[in-house]
């Protein structure tokens, strides 16, 4: 088997997937990006905390041109997990992309995205109907 | 205008050196939170903030600091001047609190020229390998497989946010919001389209980005504006000629987006117009029932039908019925993009904030000629960059 990575540093791979954040510890603000200090406090200390994977859809877009190597049309998805989170990704799974509605719940999966010269295997996560 | 001095209580540099680990953000928050903590203050006691940085100078640099120390929705000024760009950053600060516009601000300079990116020890080769870099540790480009940050995407999404908070709105209500640009457009010789387009036209348009079709999308382009500013003192020692067609600038507000949970991955467009509009109207002693004509950034037919809401020219959560009332057409209650908005007139970015301030100041001097929104007295001009700063203006005729 192929040695895999995550596309992103917040998905975690080993076992069942799910995202993990950093939460300040002083207001328990989730960011997925490497930190200097708190966007909403200005803490600087932060603790690794996974999120939920159900999720329910928020937004979404069609998006039918895109740069020439990102395969369109895809469902672009804004989600809100079950613990309030917000996560940004796409809708998978669908027979069309029409089919995606606002409301629809979701639950995170995972897939390859790619195959480089030394044999890692990207995986990405999205988000299926459930 | 006060006399009083300026002063300086805090101050930071890093060591200056070639770092391959930490990217320009990291180097300016270090910077700025040393600077802070050598004043005693932070980020919190700051009411404007000038960011100066020339090779990312396009790149919100001001906005990305703040998303690493603290968004707290003060005004940022993002500035650039060849190797004098760190004075102008100090300077905007210093007008500002000389204009009494703010009691205390923080100025940053910072420039990354070396070796860009983290863990980046490996020269560029020809072999395709993933390896995790910058701050979300990605191996690949993201963009198609972890959503869209593509222009037509983002403000499609922002607008179907609207759309799943509140009834009334959908790809028609969108659709409308151009249909209605294009029209408008035919009387104005100085937009970059002038044709009209009939509903079914603009819905059957190509799809750049549900619900945004081709004819829902602003266009790229050329173009510039300009504007004079006097001030009061100067403005009378004038000819009594230029005195009468002057145009008063009653509110002048400059935003940035304060911490929401869900803007790390969608920009959040609507608090900080919120915040401007709330200002603007405040400073201009008006309500938005006072404005003859509205000059909104349209950049997507989805942005435009969110402002109305933002800029509270509708009742809250009823954009849809006011596009589908016919209230921001040019012959309605609240005239909203006269001039063919950014989807018709066009959007060279740079120009566009000044461009509106010139359309409203016309109708102000009843000089728009087949446009003209007749008897405007009042106006308001509103643009958004996203990073994200929101510039309003609220213009008013001399009497």
């Amino acid at each position: 088997m192929s040695k895999q990575v995550p596309i992103v540093d917040y998905l975690v791979l080993d076992g069942p997937p799910y995202l993990e954040a950093n939460e300040c510890s002083e207001c328990s603000a989730r960011f997925f990006d490497r930190r200097n200090a708190c966007a909403s406090c200005g803490g600087t200390n932060f603790e690794r905390n996974p999120i939920s994977n159900e999720a329910v859809l928020t937004s979404f877009s069609i998006v039918h041109r895109a740069a020439p190597s990102v395969p369109v049309p895809f469902v672009s998805a804004i989600v809100q997990t079950g613990d309030g989170t917000t996560v940004r990704s796409n809708v998978v799974g669908l027979e069309d992309p029409m089919d995606a509605e606002l409301g629809m719940n979701l639950i995170l999966t995972t897939y390859s995205c790619g195959i480089d010269d030394d044999g890692k295997e990207c995986i990405a996560f999205g988000y299926e109907p459930v | 205008m006060n006399d009083d001095s300026i002063w300086i209580i805090g101050a930071s540099m890093t060591k200056f050196a070639r770092y391959e680990n930490q990217d320009a953000v990291d180097l300016a928050s270090t910077a700025s939170l040393e600077a802070m903590t050598d004043a005693g203050v932070s980020i919190h006691d700051m009411d404007v903030l000038a960011a100066g940085t020339l090779f990312q100078a396009s790149t919100s640099m001001g906005q990305r600091i703040q998303k690493q120390i603290g968004q707290t929705g003060i005004p940022v000024y993002n500035v650039s001047n060849a190797c004098a760009t760190g004075a102008t950053a100090i300077r905007t600060v210093y007008l500002s609190i000389k204009a009494g516009e703010a009691d205390m601000g923080i100025a940053i300079g910072v420039e990354q020229m070396g070796k860009m990116g983290l863990l980046s020890g490996a020269t560029k080769s020809d072999r395709k390998v993933f390896e995790p870099s910058g701050r979300y540790g990605a191996v690949m480009g993201v963009d198609g497989f972890l959503g869209t940050e593509t222009m037509p995407g983002v403000f499609a999404q922002a607008g179907m946010q609207y759309a799943y908070e509140n009834d009334g709105v959908g790809f028609e209500q969108f659709a409308r919001v151009a249909y209605k640009n294009h029209k408008h457009s035919t009387l104005n010789p100085l937009a970059q389209y002038q044709k009209e387009f009939s509903m079914e036209e603009v819905m059957a348009a190509p799809v750049q980005s549900y619900p945004n079709t081709l004819l829902m999308c602003c266009p790229t382009g050329d173009g510039a504006a300009a504007v004079i500013l006097v001030s009061e003192e100067k403005l009378r020692s004038l000819p009594t000629a230029t005195q009468k067609r002057a145009v008063k600038i009653s509110a002048s507000v400059l935003t940035s987006d304060p911490y929401v949970e869900s803007g790390q991955v969608q920009p959040d467009v609507n608090t900080l117009t919120r915040n401007a509009a709330a200002q603007a109207y405040e400073m201009a002693g008006l309500g938005p029932e006072d404005l003859d004509l509205v000059e909104l950034h349209d950049c997507f037919a989805t942005a435009e039908l969110i402002h109305y809401d933002n800029l509270g020219l509708c009742e809250p959560g009823g954009a849809g019925d006011f596009i589908d009332s016919g209230k921001p057409f040019r012959d309605g209650s609240m005239p909203v993009n006269v001039s063919g908005g950014l989807i018709s007139k066009g959007h060279p970015i740079g120009a566009t904030g000044v461009a509106n301030v010139f359309e409203v100041a016309t109708h102000l001097r009843g000089e728009a000629g087949d446009r003209q929104i007749e008897g405007a007295k009042v106006g308001l001009a509103h643009v958004i960059g996203l990073g994200s700063s929101c510039g309003i203006h609220i213009l008013e005729k001399a009497s």
